[in-house]
């Protein structure tokens, strides 16, 4: 299990690198001077000599890229020149609402999906069947965004039921945090449970058709014991790795959706960011979301090591 | 004599079989009414975008204040925006700006992605450097790395095509790669390899067709991304600039009167909803089409 840590562990390395290279190189595509494209077409000669001093743009670009990765590694994302306070401040301010809304989503999702996936696969090819994988698709065609303004449309502007802006944090009151993040929660939620949903369908699916479970049926187990007990237990390991896999993208999709719904959470904050031309925080904050993601795959990964122990062998 | 008869014996043989072949694969397409519904909702937002400009009067520029926000009637059918414009003629427009997007990107996207897939495939020296990078790309959620990319390059359609393609193409190379793996290790590229095939040649003749049916598949749906993406990143304000009218300028323009005008989000939304339906059911189709092992697993 340690070889299998470490192991994971160095297949880091190379892709984290990459991660920065492509995070550093964001400010160095900008057509023209990147100092000049901060400051806005306002700007006189002295300003932007001084700011490209002050961002180290006259020194080779592999002297700059070594300064900025060892600030980074020592924790100095950089400071905001707009809010003039540091990324990874004004970047935790943010994240609170964010994660808020990612873990409401992922479990509205998880509640939905795994029981539509089961029956779905259960009674393949029946009605029910087909009205569940149908609803699944129409879920993935409909971006959260979208589903969003749909929400607010039914739901905000028709019936009036749940607020359709704003953000109520946790300190406010468990029940009037949950009140506001529930239809930014669905609408982000919605694809992600017609992607577990099939998942869970067809490793069910391939499940339910081994032959230990035709044994167990023979032996005379009741059917729901064979449902939960011997098959979902078994087909989870896919599932966990869909579930692991968009959370990732869940937290990016976080941010489209704090935009429909003005939640000040990351989103926000990088959109914002983009408006003032803030590379700063825009740098900062996709590569802190990079580096998560790429470390909640990893965790996923070690996970199955430890649920299945073939792939800590197997695996090369 | 005989020699050329057998010849041609055996290439009008080839030639039916290939015939048969196909009018099979039609007959299946038509019988795979997944692929077939995509089709036809594809083809009509492809028509209408078309032609529909030719025979509507209004253009989706044409200001008209005294018009502002009026609600779906017989003149204007899906009523009119915040500064009197047709919603109809916008929405129209705007299918052309997302299919432009969306085929560019997948056409872009399946030129590099195939191109990567296949050399790293066949060439482990690169192999590991591409992977690797194609990693360190994957690593960013898509939205993200998108909006990060269309704040540097700034605000354009070319630029939005540009991310996109960066953002989708590891996809796209690691399917082919994966798919040219397979097919490397059969006995007939081994002996094309012993009979001193060119390397180019075994890639492009030999290996290329091969995934071509997989490399589809995975064009259509990333049409299908580009054009969610390519809304939400123009809804975002960080997409193609206002007053074009793509869709996701039409979502944003609606969600800053969405209590006074819901045509003005439903529309466009619905639009959005329809392609990308329409294609992520034509590549569905498609896949169970081309590549009976997933269609076992339904």
């Amino acid at each position: 299990m340690l070889n299998f840590i470490i192991k994971r562990l160095f297949s880091l390395i190379p892709v984290l690198f990459i991660v920065s290279v492509v995070v550093f190189l964001l400010v160095h595509i900008t057509p023209g001077d990147p100092a000049s494209v901060i400051l806005g077409p306002e700007a006189n000669p002295e300003e932007v000599a001084e700011l490209r001093e002050e961002l180290g743009l006259n020194r080779p670009i592999l002297e700059q890229y070594f300064v900025w990765i060892g600030d980074i590694v020592r924790g100095d994302l950089g400071t905001s020149l707009f809010m003039k306070q540091p990324v990874l401040t004004a970047f935790f301010e943010h994240l609170g609402p964010t994660l808020s809304l990612a873990i409401m989503a992922q479990t509205f999702a998880i509640i939905i999906a795994l029981p539509l996936g089961v029956l779905s696969a259960k009674f393949r090819g029946s009605f029910l069947d087909q009205t569940f994988m149908g609803l699944s698709l129409v879920g993935i065609s409909v971006p959260s965004f979208l589903l969003g303004l749909f929400l607010i449309l039914l739901f905000g502007v028709e019936l009036r039921i749940f607020p359709v802006a704003g953000y109520k944090p946790l300190s406010v009151g468990f029940a009037e945090h949950i009140r506001y993040l529930i239809l930014p929660a669905i609408a982000l939620g919605a694809m992600q449970a017609a992607l577990i949903s099939r998942m869970t369908r067809s490793s069910m699916l391939d499940v339910l058709s081994s032959n230990y479970i035709k044994t167990a049926r023979a032996k005379g187990v009741k059917e729901l014991i064979i449902t939960v007990k011997h098959s979902l237990r078994n087909a989870f390991i896919p599932i966990l790795t869909i579930i692991g896999q968009t959370f990732g993208s869940l937290v990016a999709g976080a941010a489209v959706v704090e935009t429909v719904f003005n939640i000040p959470g990351i989103g926000q904050l990088i959109i914002n960011s983009v408006e003032r031309r803030d590379f700063e925080v825009i740098q900062g904050s996709v590569l802190l979301i990079a580096t998560s993601y790429v470390l909640i795959n990893l965790i996923i990964d070690l996970l199955y090591g430890f649920v299945d122990p073939r792939l800590r062998v197997g695996k090369k | 004599m005989t020699r050329e008869l057998h010849v041609k014996e055996l290439t009008s043989i080839k030639k039916e079989m290939k015939d048969k072949h196909r009018s099979l694969m039609v007959k299946k397409f038509r019988s795979n009414k997944l692929a077939l519904t995509g089709a036809i909702i594809l083809t009509i937002i492809i028509i209408s975008a078309i032609f529909f400009p030719l025979f509507i009067s209004s253009s989706p520029y044409e200001l008209d204040t005294v018009n502002r926000l009026q609600a779906p009637s017989p003149e204007h059918i899906f009523g009119t925006d915040n500064y009197g414009r047709d919603l109809l003629s916008r929405v129209i427009y705007g299918a052309r700006v997302s299919l432009v997007v969306g085929f560019s990107v997948a056409l872009l996207t399946a030129l590099l992605g195939t191109i990567m897939g296949l050399y790293s495939a066949y060439y482990k020296r690169i192999d590991g450097l591409l992977m690797r990078i194609s990693d360190g790309l994957m690593a960013f959620p898509a939205i993200l790395l998108a909006i990060a990319i269309m704040a540097s390059l700034g605000a354009n359609t070319t630029n939005v095509i540009i991310a996109l393609t960066i953002v989708f193409s590891p996809l796209v190379a690691r399917t082919i790669r994966s798919a040219s793996l397979v097919i490397k290790e059969q006995t007939y590229i081994e002996a094309l390899k012993a009979q001193g095939a060119s390397t180019s040649r075994i890639i492009w003749s030999n290996i290329f067709p091969n995934i071509i049916s997989p490399l589809i598949v995975q064009a259509t749906f990333i049409f299908a991304d580009s054009i969610i993406v390519e809304a939400a990143l123009s809804f975002l304000g960080a997409g193609i600039p206002a007053p074009a009218p793509s869709w996701g300028n039409l979502l944003y323009d609606g969600k800053t009167v969405i209590f006074n005008a819901w045509w003005m989000t439903l529309f466009p939304g619905l639009a959005i909803m329809l392609t990308v339906f329409g294609l992520n059911l034509f590549g569905d189709g498609l896949r169970d089409l081309l590549d009976p092992h997933s269609k076992s697993k339904k």
